[in-house]
């Protein structure tokens, strides 16, 4: 009923950052995911809520069709990211990947130097032309920046990424997305791993990031939602229950469901 | 309740049962099974080295043993001990049996890991076990019936029992095994490094040669080194597929010589006690060694790998 107004108040669907016409999404025979219809703007942080098992990552991980990995995921339906359907036939899955960033529950920094993470991106899509040193130190020193972690690893770029604090992996794994200027970046429950600390930080930088990046998050954590976010969906049994402002969501919830999640009588 | 006012019969807590007698015996008898491997590799080497070592300290110029190339142990007036050229022999055919098996084992490994599925992959790995199953002198057979023709035929060379025969005999002995070890190399890498390549939009081919394969590395040069391992210790097709004549080989259709083809072929015929006797477990003493030390090695290569 709530995508029905959005739809009403705004025909065209170029404005959306991502756009979704009556997905539905089967692993297996399992139906996860059931008429979802959404519209996602550009450039605010949208979040994505629910109890386990709603839909909620599953719909995030088919934003970047990551979760076609697994081989017996079947989707129906359309998602146009910037007006394009992503799933279009003459679409290439990996150019997919390269526009839409995706940053995992686990932070997953690969097994090499900090430094060759942040290139790693960069240079699986470079297509034949080298890039220079200089070139190279400029792309690591501004993606490093720009998720605040350049003072701390500055004098440890040949270091394994991997034996960084978790923090520090989760901001690596953020920074490593952004060499191949991607305009969407997808979080599946990126603090969940961390201390309150971490969390802290890793929460102003997804709020620094905001506007450069249109951000879909999605978070366990009722009150990471409200403070982190700009609009926020509320998913049940793989159905958009409630999609509106984050705060009209938590202070005036329009269903009873919705209500009820926020207030924890469930989830 | 009342059970906890009720006085305990003073004997029921020493009260011995069988089942308390057959798990006392159990554990003694798994103990014995358990060690029991150590004490053969142990008693082993101890024979090998009690009937090599009075040769070696009393005959033996260790200096001559490991730099000369000539062998004629069973001369009654002037016989030589040179392993060198038993040496050559053997490091030529395990390292063309390396080049041989390394692209092969890797290859299959990586499509056995990387890209088959479900009941093709669970079929695959049985094939290889079932390859690794062959005995060798099957293997040597084919290298004598198959191979020596076919060299024969297609380079024009007068003998097709050489390196190059036996190279690949032994390469495709030993790749099942390095296969095996690869794969599960590739398989301990964890799944969340692929995913996070293949979410930035890597192919599948880069997400292998950029990420799975650097991760898994160590396990790799231990399939590798097993491999190695492998080759020294081999014998039989060895013996049927070299040609079995003492050269240090200038090309892979030289004809050579193993070190375990030469203990196999000679200690029949020699007498208990004998000069040659006990060279040939001199032999077989370097070649303990030899092979531990490359087993061992692969061993910590490939644990290093599980730890980091």
């Amino acid at each position: 009923m709530n995508q029905a107004s959005h739809n009403v108040a705004q025909k065209s669907t170029d404005k959306y950052a991502i756009h979704t016409t009556n997905l539905n999404l089967w692993y297996g025979t399992f139906q996860a995911l059931f008429n979802v219809n959404l519209n996602i703007k550009d450039g605010i942080i949208t979040s994505l809520i629910g109890p386990s098992g709603c839909g909620k990552s599953t719909f995030l991980r088919s934003v970047n069709r990551i979760n076609e990995r697994l081989g017996y995921v079947r989707i129906d339906g359309s998602i146009d990211v910037r007006g394009q359907n992503i799933y279009a036939k003459n679409v290439e899955i990996l150019q997919v990947r390269k526009q839409i960033g995706m940053v995992f529950q686990r932070p997953n920094p690969l097994p090499i130097s900090v430094r060759e993470n942040i290139l790693f991106g960069h240079k699986i899509h470079r297509s034949g032309k080298v890039s220079s040193r200089s070139e190279q130190d400029d792309i690591v020193e501004s993606a490093l920046r720009t998720v605040l972690l350049w003072d701390k690893v500055k004098d440890q770029l040949d270091r394994k990424a991997t034996e960084l604090s978790l923090e520090e992996q989760q901001k690596l794994c953020i920074a490593r997305l952004l060499p191949v200027k991607p305009s969407i970046l997808l979080m599946d429950e990126p603090c969940s791993a961390l201390d309150p600390k971490g969390t802290e930080a890793v929460e102003e930088l997804i709020w620094e990031l905001r506007g450069d990046y249109t951000i879909l998050i999605v978070t366990h954590n009722m009150a990471q939602a409200r403070r982190a976010s700009e609009e926020c969906i509320f998913m049940l049994m793989g159905k958009v229950i409630e999609h509106t402002a984050t705060e009209d969501m938590f202070v005036t919830p329009k269903n009873s469901e919705t209500a009820d999640y926020i207030e924890g009588r469930y989830g | 309740m009342t059970a906890g006012n009720t006085k305990i019969a003073s004997d029921q807590y020493d009260r011995r049962t069988m089942d308390w007698y057959i798990d006392k015996f159990m554990q003694l008898l798994m103990f014995v099974c358990g060690i029991s491997a150590i004490i053969f590799i142990i008693s082993i080497f101890v024979f090998i080295t009690i009937e090599g070592l009075d040769f070696v300290i009393h005959d033996l110029d260790i200096g001559e043993f490991f730099t000369s190339q000539y062998w004629s142990p069973s001369d009654e007036d002037d016989p030589e001990y040179g392993i060198l050229a038993l040496i050559a022999g053997t490091a030529s055919v395990t390292g063309l049996a390396m080049v041989v098996a390394i692209p092969f084992a890797l290859g299959t490994a990586i499509y056995i890991g990387e890209f088959s599925t479900g009941k093709k992959r669970e079929s695959l790995k049985v094939l290889v076990e079932l390859l690794a199953a062959i005995p060798s002198v099957v293997w040597g057979f084919i290298g004598l019936s198959i191979m020596n023709p076919l060299i024969i035929k297609v380079f024009d060379v007068p003998v097709g029992l050489n390196v190059l025969n036996a190279g690949i005999i032994l390469g495709l002995m030993a790749a099942p095994i390095m296969t095996s070890i690869a794969e599960d190399a590739l398989k301990a890498v964890p799944d969340s490094y692929r995913e996070a390549a293949e979410a930035m939009g890597a192919t599948r081919w880069q997400v292998i040669f950029k990420v799975v394969l650097p991760a898994a590395k160590n396990g790799l040069l231990g399939a590798v080194l097993l491999g190695v391992g492998r080759g020294f210790g081999e014998t039989m097709a060895v013996l049927m597929a070299t040609g079995h004549s003492v050269n240090i080989p200038h090309s892979i259709f030289d004809s050579v010589r193993a070190l375990t083809a030469t203990i196999a072929a000679e200690l029949g015929e020699t007498a208990v006690g004998s000069p040659h006797y006990g060279v040939l477990f001199t032999i077989g003493i370097f070649l303990f060694l030899i092979t531990f030390l490359i087993n061992l090695t692969a061993d910590l290569v490939v644990r290093g790998v599980r730890k980091g």
